[in-house]
């Protein structure tokens, strides 16, 4: 944590030479805030990919970024590409998808594979019937994960993603909905009692409320803990320079 | 380290106990007691609370206060580069760091649609079932000696020893070890890695024999053992218990098998599972799969191919945009990680699925109605590391 809050982004492009690329734009996601906490990558990036034999590369570290505008396919001219072209996101046809477009109809948004794993994403007033019907109907009895990611400069910020897994079947899907901030998403705990700290996590990390879970409150972090850390918004240094006013009285030294 | 809580600040998880809804009273009425163990417990391995409400010596319910050694890796890795996040990964299950390093290099590998040479694949492999060996003696070691016999802490330690100088030749480091990139491995073998390797195997085979001469028919081991801590295979499934607790429930189920990533489907081993799903035979099975593991380690030793360690990789590493969820068999159970990529050099999102934590979970239901001394061999057979749980 103390590593972590001393890296000031300025500090840090201080020690790197002041050299910044410029403010790139991530397609799913422009959130200024995050692409200022963003460190410049600089050097940082060659240590250790430097000393793999196959990259010997004259051009000096982070013209890379500055060279190619934002969203172009990450093999560059210079760098040997690895692959020929990127992977693209492919309709996912099976007999489940079309039962549950049957049975949903809008309510599943889309079905794609990507790099060979299989998505759905499904409105929220849904969500829960489609993930009892992979859990009864195709035996997806194993919840391996659920976690949510934040998207700011969406109307519905919050992706909450469910990973499933069928022991009968071997294959995985996962499951995503989205919800707005102070929205509340469907429990899964009712599905698999392992959702349970899991959905804790989430609330704990974002903020997301999850409507039928048995016993929501924090799980990692204090009871008294301001603010959701994995949002994009949350400032490390600000809570960091608090906290130690507060309870140690002194100046903090980040 | 047990001491009635009073304080202010514990009100709200002893309220949490009394409501909750399992909490039907078959026993005697006499008066309950809150008992704190932990978080600074010896049994607890590592910084574990543990608030356990009894009646008697009987456990009621349980509840895990967690987040002591919170890190926040994955804010982390939001702000670090996919090379330079790397090295954090090893700091979360500690005492199998290689395995932690492997399901982090091949997610981001799979989201850069690019894959290991065959010899790097191998390296993996050897590296990661020797770690899983360290693993497991270190569990075996503590377990043992969270239940009485103390001999076997040293008997595991002294052999353990001998994989950590394997990983200090080979990387310079002994537990967070930083062995993979990216795309491959950093350094090649050093000369003389196969012999040192195979002597190795040849050292261990008979010591976990000799391990076993001390527990597997030890009365008071068994007795300590032996249906303590049961956990049905469905019971496993719904509360997501992978690894090793989920094999001794008597489902055979193993990522190196059921979707084989870094060459495993080369090689030829087996899945140990149990059958009664107790804390004996969650050891049987973890005896089991070091002998397994020296079976693989065999094989990749003898069948090592030549070639390069480092597949080509760009200078700087920019995932297309997408998302990927990929997982390993770490030594706890499935270690997974969800990479969200918005097409920039830093990783937009990535989740760590902890094997440890999702397996914590079990710990209520495996010691309801058992004894206190219960609990303290129940955390030891769910091999959790607090590392991974708090991250």
């Amino acid at each position: 944590m103390a590593d972590e809050t001393k890296r000031n982004p300025s500090e840090q492009q201080k020690a790197q030479g002041g050299e910044k690329p410029p403010a790139q734009k991530p397609p799913i996601s422009p959130d200024p805030t995050a692409a200022e906490q963003k460190i410049a990558p600089g050097k940082a990036g060659d240590v250790t990919q430097g000393k793999a034999p196959v990259t010997v590369q004259p051009s000096p570290p982070g013209a890379a970024e500055t060279a190619r505008p934002a969203g172009a396919p990450p093999a560059g001219a210079h760098a040997a590409p690895p692959k020929p072209a990127g992977p693209a996101t492919t309709p996912w046809e099976h007999e489940r998808v079309a039962r549950l477009k049957h049975q949903y109809g809008s309510g599943i948004k889309e079905a794609g594979t990507y790099l060979k794993q299989n998505f759905l994403v499904v409105n929220k007033e849904v969500v829960f019937d489609v993930l009892r019907a992979l859990r009864d109907d195709d035996k997806f009895d194993y919840l391996v994960d659920e976690t949510a990611v934040h998207y700011p400069d969406r109307d519905e910020a919050f992706e909450v993603v469910w990973i499933l897994y069928s022991f009968a079947s071997n294959e995985r899907v996962r499951v995503k909905t989205s919800v707005k901030d102070g929205e509340k998403a469907p429990s899964a705990v009712p599905l698999w009692p392992a959702a349970n700290w899991l959905e804790r996590e989430v609330y704990d990390m974002f903020g997301v409320q999850f409507e039928g879970h048995p016993d929501l409150r924090r799980i990692l972090l204090p009871d008294e803990w301001k603010g959701f850390p994995l949002r994009k918004d949350y400032g490390i240094i600000q809570q960091d320079k608090e906290w130690v006013q507060i309870n140690l009285g002194i100046e903090s030294g980040q | 380290m047990k001491e009635v809580l009073k304080s202010e600040q514990n009100a709200s998880a002893v309220k949490h106990l009394e409501l909750a809804p399992e909490a039907e009273r078959p026993y005697l009425d006499s008066d309950e007691l809150i008992l704190n163990m932990g978080p600074q417990h010896p049994s607890t391995h590592g910084v574990l609370r543990v608030i356990l409400k009894l009646d008697g010596e009987k456990v009621m319910g349980t509840e895990c206060v967690i987040g002591y050694l919170h890190r926040g890796v994955e804010k982390i890795a939001e702000h670090r580069t996919y090379a330079m996040f790397n090295p954090y990964v090893d700091r979360m299950d500690y005492v199998a760091a290689v395995s932690n390093g492997l399901g982090y290099c091949e997610s981001v590998e799979k989201l850069l649609n690019i894959e290991a040479p065959p010899r790097a694949q191998y390296i993996r492999v050897i590296l990661t079932e020797l770690n899983r060996m360290a693993s497991h003696m270190l569990w075996l070691g503590t377990h043992a000696l969270d239940i009485g016999a103390i001999t076997p802490l040293f008997y595991t330690f002294r052999d353990r020893e001998e994989i950590l100088k394997i990983f200090e030749k080979y990387c310079g480091a002994r537990l967070t070890t930083h062995a993979f990139r990216i795309g491959g491995c950093l350094y090649e073998t050093y000369d003389g890695f196969e012999d040192e390797v195979r002597k190795f195997a040849k050292f261990v085979a008979p010591k976990l024999d000799e391990y076993e001469t001390l527990l597997t028919t030890n009365r008071i081991w068994v007795e300590r053992t032996k249906g303590v801590g049961i956990l049905s295979g469905d019971d496993c499934k719904a509360l997501g218990v992978t690894g090793p607790v989920l094999r001794a429930s008597g489902v055979k189920w193993d990522l190196r098998k059921a979707q084989p990533y870094s060459s495993y489907q080369d090689f030829d081993f087996e899945i140990p599972v149990g059958t009664n799903g107790d804390t004996y035979d969650r050891y049987l099975v973890r005896i089991a799969e070091m002998r397994q593991s020296l079976r693989i380690i065999g094989q990749a030793v003898d069948k090592l191919p030549e070639g390069p360690v480092m597949a080509k990789v760009p200078k700087v590493l920019k995932p297309p945009v997408g998302e990927v969820y990929h997982s390993i068999e770490a030594p706890k159970g499935e270690l997974g990680y969800f990479i969200v990529s918005d097409g920039s050099t830093q990783p937009y999102r990535v989740r760590v699925r902890p094997p440890s934590f999702v397996n914590l979970q079990a710990l209520d239901k495996m010691v309801r109605g058992a004894l206190v001394a219960d609990v303290v061999a129940v955390i030891g057979t769910l091999d959790i590391v607090l590392g991974e749980v708090d991250r």
